[in-house]
C-alpha cells in the first residue's frame, strides 16, 4: 500500500462523493457526530425487504469521513441487511485502501458506526 | 533574546520539528528534566512527612518551587494551591465555592463565549446542581470581549464572574474593568489564566481575581502540574472541595477539622516531582525573561498575520498581534480543518485542528472547526514560513 494518504481516488471521493443526496423515502435515518472534529453525518438507508435499496449520506467532514461515506455507501446499496451487518471495520479499512492513523480512526469509520446503528434500529 | 541557544534547550526540536501547538502543551527545556530527574535519582521522598534528609530536601525543594511560581505571577507563596491541572484546578474550586458560598435558586453566574470548556462546565453543572442562571458575554470585533455586555449582565444577583485571561482559540486577551463590578455585593472573580501564564507578564495582584487557575504543561512545565490562586482573604474563608491525608488538622470517627488556607486544600500526595519541574521551568522563563518572550512571540504573531493572512481562501481567527498571546486560528475554503493539520504534519509542522475544548466559541465564530498554530519563545519565523508551505500545499492537493 502506499504510505500516502491522500491519493487520487481518496480525493476524489472527498471532492465528489457518491450517493450525497437526501433520500426522500429513507426508511431508516441515523445521525453520526464526531464532536471532537465538528463533522456531523446523517446516513440514510431505504431497505424493502429486507434489501437495502438505496443508501445514501448528507453532512460535512473531512476528507477521511467524506471518502468512506462515499464508499461505504456505494458498497451498502443493494446489500441485504443480514450482510450489511457483516461489513467489519477492515472492509471499511480496505474500501478506502490507504494507511489509516490511530488519530483518523474515528474519521473512517464514523459512518461505519451510523450503520450499526442503524441496522440495530431497524431490527429492534 | 538568542533564539538559537534556546531552541537548543528543547531536544524535541533536534530532529526538524516545526512545532506550532504549543497551546495544547509546550515542550520541555533540558532543565526542567534535569530538576525532575534530580528529584527521582537523589532525593526521592514524600513531602511534609518524613524527618529524613531526602524527605527534607523534598519538602524544601517543593515549598521553594512554591514560591518562586508565587513570585512569578505577583502572589505570595500562601496564595498558590498545587493542583494536577488546570482542569482540576477549575473543578476543584467550584466545589469549593459551592460548600462556601451560600449559593440561592436564581443566583447568577456571569461568563463568556470565550471560555474553555475547563471553565464552562464546571459552571455549568454548579448551576444545574443549584438551580442557578448562568449568563454569557459574546464578542465585539477583532474577537474582543463586549465589556459593556458583560457589564451589563452583572447585577446584585450576579455571584460568580468568570473571565478568561486569552482565549485559546483567537489568543485574544481579555479582562474585568474595575467598574464593571461597582454594582451591588462584589461577586466573586475567577479567572482562566491558561494561555496567558509564562506567554505575558501576569500579575495577581494587579488583576485584582479573587481566583485564578492555569497548567504547568503548557509553560514549559510537566504534564500533571497546575496551580489554582486564591486571594489570601479568600482561602482563609473557602471551604474544601476535596478531602483526604495531609490536610487535616484533627480526625475522629465522627468529624475532622482541616488546616487553613493553602495546606487544607493540597489533599493527598502531591505530584512533588512535577512540582520541583514547574519551579524550574518559572526559573528558565524569567532567566529569559518575560518581557522578551512577549515581544518575540508578538513578533512572530505579526509575521503569522502577514504571511498566512495574504494566503488565498484563508480566513485568519486571530486578535490583532498586539492582544493576542500568540495564537492564530484558520480555516483554508474547501479543506476540512482536519486535513490542513494531517497535511501539515507531512510538512513535520505540528499544528491542532478541531474545535479546541471551546465549542460555543466556535458557534460565536461561525465555524465548526479550525486549524491552530500557536508560537512561543523557541519559535522562528522559519517556522511559519514552513506552516505557510503547507497551507499552500493543502491548497493545491484539495483543488
Ligand atoms: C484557556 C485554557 N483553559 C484551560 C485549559 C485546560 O488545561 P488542562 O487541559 O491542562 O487542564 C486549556 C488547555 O487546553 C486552555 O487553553
Amino acid at each position: 500500500m502506499n504510505e500516502e494518504l491522500y491519493q487520487a481516488h481518496i480525493l476524489q471521493h472527498a471532492k465528489h462523493p457518491h450517493n450525497k443526496e437526501e433520500l426522500a423515502d429513507a426508511t431508516i435515518s441515523v445521525p453520526a457526530k464526531n464532536t471532537s472534529c465538528g463533522d456531523a453525518y446523517t446516513l440514510q438507508l431505504n431497505v424493502q425487504d429486507g434489501f437495502i435499496e438505496k443508501a445514501a449520506f448528507t453532512g460535512i467532514g473531512c476528507a477521511i469521513s467524506q471518502a468512506a461515506a462515499s464508499l461505504l455507501t456505494d458498497k451498502l446499496t443493494g446489500m441485504s441487511t443480514h450482510e450489511a451487518a457483516q461489513v467489519s471495520e477492515e472492509d471499511v479499512y480496505t474500501l478506502l485502501h490507504v494507511p489509516i492513523s490511530t488519530t483518523r480512526e474515528k474519521c473512517a469509520l464514523l459512518l461505519w458506526r451510523a450503520l450499526h446503528e442503524a441496522l440495530k434500529e431497524h431490527h429492534a | 533574546m538568542d533564539t538559537t541557544a534556546i531552541r537548543n534547550d528543547f531536544m524535541s526540536l533536534k530532529d526538524g520539528l516545526v512545532y506550532l501547538d504549543s497551546a495544547a502543551t509546550s515542550l520541555t527545556p533540558e532543565p526542567v528534566l534535569e530538576a525532575m530527574n534530580e528529584y527521582y535519582r537523589n532525593y526521592r521522598a514524600n513531602v511534609h512527612r518524613g524527618l529524613y534528609a531526602e524527605a527534607e530536601r523534598a519538602t524544601e525543594r517543593y515549598e521553594e518551587a512554591r514560591k518562586n511560581i508565587a513570585a512569578f505571577i505577583g502572589a505570595t507563596a500562601d496564595e498558590v494551591i498545587f493542583t494536577s491541572s488546570a482542569t482540576a484546578a477549575s473543578n476543584m474550586l467550584v466545589y469549593a465555592l459551592e460548600h462556601t458560598l451560600e449559593l440561592q435558586e436564581g443566583d447568577e453566574i456571569v461568563t463568556t463565549v470565550m471560555e474553555h470548556h475547563a471553565m464552562l462546565l464546571p459552571l455549568q453543572e454548579l448551576a444545574k446542581r443549584n438551580g442557578l442562571v448562568v449568563k454569557y458575554a459574546q464578542l465585539t470585533k477583532d474577537f474582543a470581549l463586549d465589556l459593556e455586555d458583560l457589564r451589563e449582565l452583572i447585577t446584585e444577583k450576579t455571584r460568580i464572574v468568570a473571565v478568561t485571561g486569552a482565549s485559546n482559540v483567537t489568543g485574544r486577551v481579555a479582562c474585568v474593568p474595575e467598574d464593571t463590578l461597582t454594582t451591588g455585593a462584589r461577586p466573586v472573580i475567577v479567572r482562566d489564566m491558561t494561555a496567558c501564564v509564562g506567554h505575558m507578564p501576569v500579575n495577581m495582584s494587579a488583576l485584582d481575581a479573587d481566583f485564578a487557575f492555569f497548567s504547568g504543561h503548557k509553560m514549559c512545565g510537566p504534564t500533571g502540574t497546575g496551580v489554582l490562586y486564591g486571594k489570601k482573604e479568600w482561602l482563609d474563608k473557602l471551604r474544601p472541595g476535596y478531602f483526604g491525608g495531609g490536610m487535616v488538622d484533627s480526625v475522629t470517627l465522627d468529624e475532622a477539622t482541616y488546616h487553613v488556607g493553602v495546606p487544607g486544600f493540597e489533599a493527598g500526595t502531591a505530584n512533588v516531582g512535577g512540582v520541583i519541574g514547574l519551579g524550574a521551568a518559572v526559573s528558565y522563563l524569567t532567566r529569559i525573561g518575560m518581557d522578551e518572550i512577549r515581544a518575540h512571540v508578538e513578533g512572530l504573531t505579526n509575521y503569522a498575520f502577514e504571511k498566512l493572512g495574504a494566503l488565498e481562501g484563508v480566513t485568519l481567527y486571530a486578535a490583532p498581534p498586539e492582544v493576542n498571546v500568540g495564537i492564530v486560528s484558520l480555516t483554508l475554503v474547501g479543506v476540512h480543518p482536519h486535513d490542513v493539520a494531517e497535511i501539515a504534519g507531512q510538512h513535520n509542522v505540528a499544528v491542532r485542528a478541531g474545535h479546541h475544548c471551546a465549542l460555543p466559541l466556535h458557534n460565536a465564530l461561525g465555524v465548526v472547526a479550525t486549524t491552530r498554530a500557536s508560537f512561543y519563545l523557541y519559535n522562528t519565523r522559519d517556522d511559519i514560513d514552513a506552516l505557510v508551505e503547507a497551507v499552500n500545499d493543502a491548497r493545491r492537493t484539495f483543488n
